[in-house]
């Protein structure tokens, strides 16, 4: 099958990324985790643009974009080469920020994600290195602030603006490329997506060949995917109606889900870029060897091997992937558990159910313990361990709890305020399978108790079982397997 | 005590037979009773600090040994206002890689010296504290723009100083004040603190009464420091032991293109002059071309105003120094910019945007770069065949206050024959070799980059064997 893309949509992506994960900041030692500190005690005569400070460039910063690079398959430029994108703004210390201008740290790369119609290869343009500004703090509402305040923690955060080919046919797949950008960034271990301002994302459209629109300054995946979804039919509509798309930059306002005009061509800035003498070319050709050495394993890579591996299902390796974190945890069951097949069942649909359920994401991992955030608060708000997990697995392959149980095992850790193992939990909540011959006794009970749904499942009525095996699960507290249960009724009743 | 004039070795001296503090309220003193408006700040704890090194000691070249610093250089505690209302009230938190030096050193900071705001000009008119006047004659202007560095060392109120050029800023003062001042190859001394005008073409250099202070400063200022990107990671060489009264063999290249048109009839025979005496000394002299002189003037305004525009962006009234509130942050960046600024520094903010913008930037900052590749091979050529070429500082002696001020081009014009030399990044010192009707004239030395010592070495020699650098000012004896 081969997608058609009936409206002609061609979506490209510019994306920034943190990165968060290093030491110190792009052009100065002032330390990059200031998530949680006091306004302003991040700062240094550097990153706050004091007369006579002068930038040196952080070789973390470049061997991690050199990195991010190689991970994108793509070109890694032989120097570095920054410039000057002036603009005025009070969050921007020195009026200008220092990035990359026509020679990119990165170009020509790529990322294969699961499109439309199967593979499908979305081209990256660049990757290039650019200094954070600070961040204004409107005291109330943006509109009706009395005052801003002005935090520098962040001013000077190193960043990769990676821009995209406009190869994405539809928001559905430009979600995608975000979740597999996102991914693989994380796995490089430069990047945290969980922390605040971490991933900003700008999406460019057009449909049928036409004028692109601009979309500034979204802050999730799923904010890109809803603004993509209103600005296609907002432009199907123009056209419907006979009017024209203008070339213009736009703003996606995430409470009601639309996008609104910010600029058009006309008042596009002027960033008279030049090159920064401040800052002397790095030569990194030699550094590339090295850095090559250092590269983890990939999602792709990952996925493959797991299925190899662990003889698991393509969709279990997938979502075990898809968080360097959930993957580390599920090797970390399996090395001391010895059914990874179950292992990937119990993590991947269950675990990961349940946590999605609890609007929950994985944020951390420390070969123990997996911890869990919430969207909102930005804390380890929930944990899973790794022993408990193996416990769960072998209690379940070794017949002493039904998977229904199991389930219930792991709603109670997660929602349990105490530190309880699953056995204890099991023995408190008497989930330990039934005896077989309990069942058999609760099947005949059953039997005698429900002399019309008999007669109704003898007469053909199959819905009928289901009532009885609800019975003999009644009475078996849920311990009894809800299989065999069935089984038994059947031979019982039809001999 | 009244403290004039003295070198380095016999300041030294002096606090060696009294006392570190005596010599600095020598030089307070004299500062006290000033007439040039040298000085923006002087410092207040000038005194205390000579008092500790006399009594807990100090072993360092400097010890006790006062020094003035030009107003665009950090100086923790002291105010850094770059002769601008915009930093009249601003103390730098922190201190420039040379000052930090200087301290370590034991060199006592007296105060802070006048100049053209944010370092652009050559007369030091442009500052927001007034002119700072020439010692040789009070009507006329001290150059530009460490004017007040190269006056308050002619005037004998400090030993030395330190200036910054980005295009004669220290040769210039040096040759109308009649001191000697040196701007090192670019990358030779960190910038690290000091205010930028245009960072590509700019370094801190020293003044002083004779090249061996110059060659002290320079042992103490110069060398590698990782906050500044393009301060060179070599070793730096030993800038004394360069100071020899030798310079048989010493081939002299003379560029035609540096004593044009516009080069005063009588500063062009005081340099004939000097070249001459140095011909007698043991050198030998030829003439060198410099085909693309012509162009560099130009070139050089276009980059240092195109930088100097992005470089001034951080003064926006929000963080630190002189900002006018409004209704909203746009009117407050604009009318700070606006009331903050002088008139020069406002025209060259304006014609560097202008020249950066789309649709100009590759008619003049982008053809302003290609020339300057090509006056960088012009020095290249040059000095493959010479070891030093000499030319007129300063086309002029100093002229008088008001004379150019309204008059940006030809204030421009002046700096034809110091500029090239930033655009190059070459090393050049100014020596002071003749006298036009009571003004001093300088020679300028230019060199090989890196090539300091014989620089220092060719400036030694000719000031062992000439008798100007020993002349006082009038005005002020």
């Amino acid at each position: 099958m081969v997608y058609e893309n009936p409206d002609g949509v061609m979506i490209g992506l510019e994306i920034h990324i943190q990165l968060n994960k290093l030491k110190s900041k792009m052009f100065c030692g002032c330390s990059t985790d200031y998530h949680d500190a006091e306004p302003n005690t991040h700062t240094c005569p550097v990153c706050l643009g004091l007369p006579g400070a002068l930038p040196v460039l952080n070789r973390e910063v470049v061997k991690a974009a050199i990195k991010v690079g190689l991970a994108l398959e793509g070109e890694i430029a032989e120097e570095t080469q920054f410039h000057r994108k002036n603009y005025f703004y009070p969050d921007l210390p020195r009026g200008f920020q220092t990035t990359q201008y026509d020679y990119p740290i990165v170009s020509k790369g790529k990322v294969v994600i699961e499109g439309e119609d199967g593979e499908h290869e979305v081209g990256i343009w660049r990757a290039h290195m650019e200094d954070d500004p600070g961040r204004l703090v409107h005291i109330g509402s943006i509109a009706k602030s009395k005052g801003v305040m002005i935090n520098y923690n962040r001013s000077g955060m190193p960043l990769i603006e990676t821009v995209t080919a406009p190869d994405m046919r539809s928001p559905k797949e430009a979600r995608r490329f975000l979740d597999k950008f996102r991914n693989i960034l994380e796995y490089l271990g430069v990047f945290d997506g969980n922390l605040e301002g971490a991933m900003r994302m700008d999406a460019n459209v057009s449909i049928g060949g036409g004028t692109r629109v601009e979309i500034k300054n979204i802050s999730s995946h799923k904010g890109v995917e809803k603004a993509l979804l209103y600005e296609i039919m907002r432009q199907k509509n123009v056209i419907r109606r006979g009017g024209e798309i203008v070339q213009e930059t736009r703003h996606f306002d995430e409470a009601r889900g639309v996008t609104m005009s910010m600029r058009t061509k006309e008042e596009a800035e002027d960033y008279r870029y030049f090159r920064e003498p401040d800052l002397v070319p790095m030569r990194v050709s030699d550094w590339i060897p090295e850095i090559r050495k250092t590269l983890p394993e990939l999602p792709d890579a990952k996925r493959a091997r797991f299925m190899e591996q662990y003889g698991i299902a393509d969709m279990h390796a997938k979502a075990l992937t898809s968080s360097i974190l959930l993957a580390d945890f599920y090797e970390g069951v399996c090395e001391k558990s010895a059914d990874p097949k179950t292992a990937a069942t119990w993590a991947a649909d269950v675990l990961l159910g349940e946590l999605n359920y609890r609007d929950l994401v994985v944020a951390s991992y420390d070969g123990v313990t997996l911890g869990c955030i919430n969207d909102k608060d930005h804390e380890i708000v929930n944990s899973f361990k790794v022993d408990d997990m193996v416990e769960l697995i072998a209690l379940f392959t070794d017949g002493k709890i039904s998977d229904k149980s199991a389930v219930e095992v792991i709603r109670t850790l997660l929602d349990s305020e105490e530190e309880k193992a699953p056995t204890q939990i099991v023995e408190e909540k008497g989930l330990f399978k039934a005896e077989d011959d309990l069942v058999t006794k609760a099947v005949s009970e059953a039997i005698t108790e429900n002399e019309a749904a008999v007669q109704d499942y003898l007469g053909g009525a199959e819905k009928s079982l289901n009532f009885l095996v609800g019975q003999v699960m009644k009475k078996t507290k849920g311990t009894a397997d809800a299989k065999t249960a069935r089984e038994l009724l059947v031979k019982k009743l039809k001999g | 005590m009244s403290a004039k004039w003295m070198s380095v070795a016999e300041v030294k001296q002096q606090i060696k037979e009294s006392s570190a503090e005596e010599v600095t309220a020598g030089y307070l003193e004299t500062i006290e009773k000033s007439k040039i408006n040298g000085y923006v700040t002087v410092s207040g704890r000038a005194l205390e600090k000579a008092k500790k090194i006399d009594s807990e000691g100090h072993e360092g070249p400097l010890s006790g040994v006062p020094i003035a610093i030009k107003d665009n250089i950090s100086v923790k505690g002291l105010p850094n206002s770059c002769g601008s209302r915009m930093l009249e009230n601003y103390v730098p938190p922190f201190n420039a890689h040379v000052i930090e030096k200087l301290i370590e050193a034991g060199a006592v900071i007296l105060g802070k010296t006048n100049m053209d705001e944010f370092a652009m000009g050559s007369s030091t008119e442009s500052s927001y504290f007034g002119p700072a006047l020439n010692p040789w004659d009070l009507e006329r202007v001290p150059g530009g723009s460490s004017g007040g560095s190269a006056a308050v060392v002619a005037a004998g109120e400090a030993p030395f100083a330190l200036g910054s050029d980005t295009g004669g800023s220290v040769r210039c003062p040096a040759a109308f004040c009649g001191v000697v001042g040196l701007k090192p190859t670019y990358g030779a001394v960190s910038r690290y603190g000091a205010v930028a005008y245009a960072n590509s073409l700019e370094q801190i250099g020293p003044l002083a009464n004779n090249v061996s202070d110059i060659a002290v400063l320079m042992d103490v200022i110069a060398g590698h420091d990782a906050r500044d990107s393009t301060s060179v990671p070599e070793a730096k060489p030993d800038y004394q032991a360069a100071l020899k009264d030798d310079i048989k063999g010493l081939k002299i290249g003379v560029p035609a293109e540096y004593f044009g048109e516009g080069i005063n009839p009588e500063v062009g025979k005081a340099v004939w002059d000097a070249i001459h005496r140095c011909e007698d000394l043991g050198a030998s002299w030829e003439e060198v071309s410099m085909p693309h002189t012509k162009y560099a003037l130009a070139s050089y305004y276009i980059i240092a105003m195109s930088e100097a525009s992005s470089n001034l962006a951080r003064f926006d009234g929000t963080r630190y120094g002189f900002r006018k509130e409004a209704e909203n942050w746009h009117a407050l960046i604009s009318k700070t910019r606006a009331e903050g600024f002088g008139d020069e520094v406002k025209r060259r903010i304006l014609i560097g945007t202008y020249a950066l913008s789309a649709g100009y930037h590759d008619k003049y900052y982008l053809k302003a770069l290609k020339v300057r590749t090509l006056v960088k091979q012009d020095f290249e050529k040059a000095l493959s065949k010479v070891d030093v070429l000499m030319a007129p500082t300063m086309p002029n002696p100093a002229f008088k206050l008001g004379e150019k001020i309204e008059d940006p081009l030809a204030l421009y014009l002046s700096d034809v024959n110091t500029v090239p030399i930033n655009l190059a990044g070459v090393p050049s010192i100014s020596v002071p070799c003749g006298f036009t009707k009571g003004l001093p004239v300088g020679l300028q030395i230019i060199g090989k980059p890196f090539d300091e010592p014989t620089l220092l070495r060719t400036a030694y020699t000719f000031e062992q064997n000439t008798d100007y650098h020993s002349k006082r000012p009038p005005e002020v004896v």
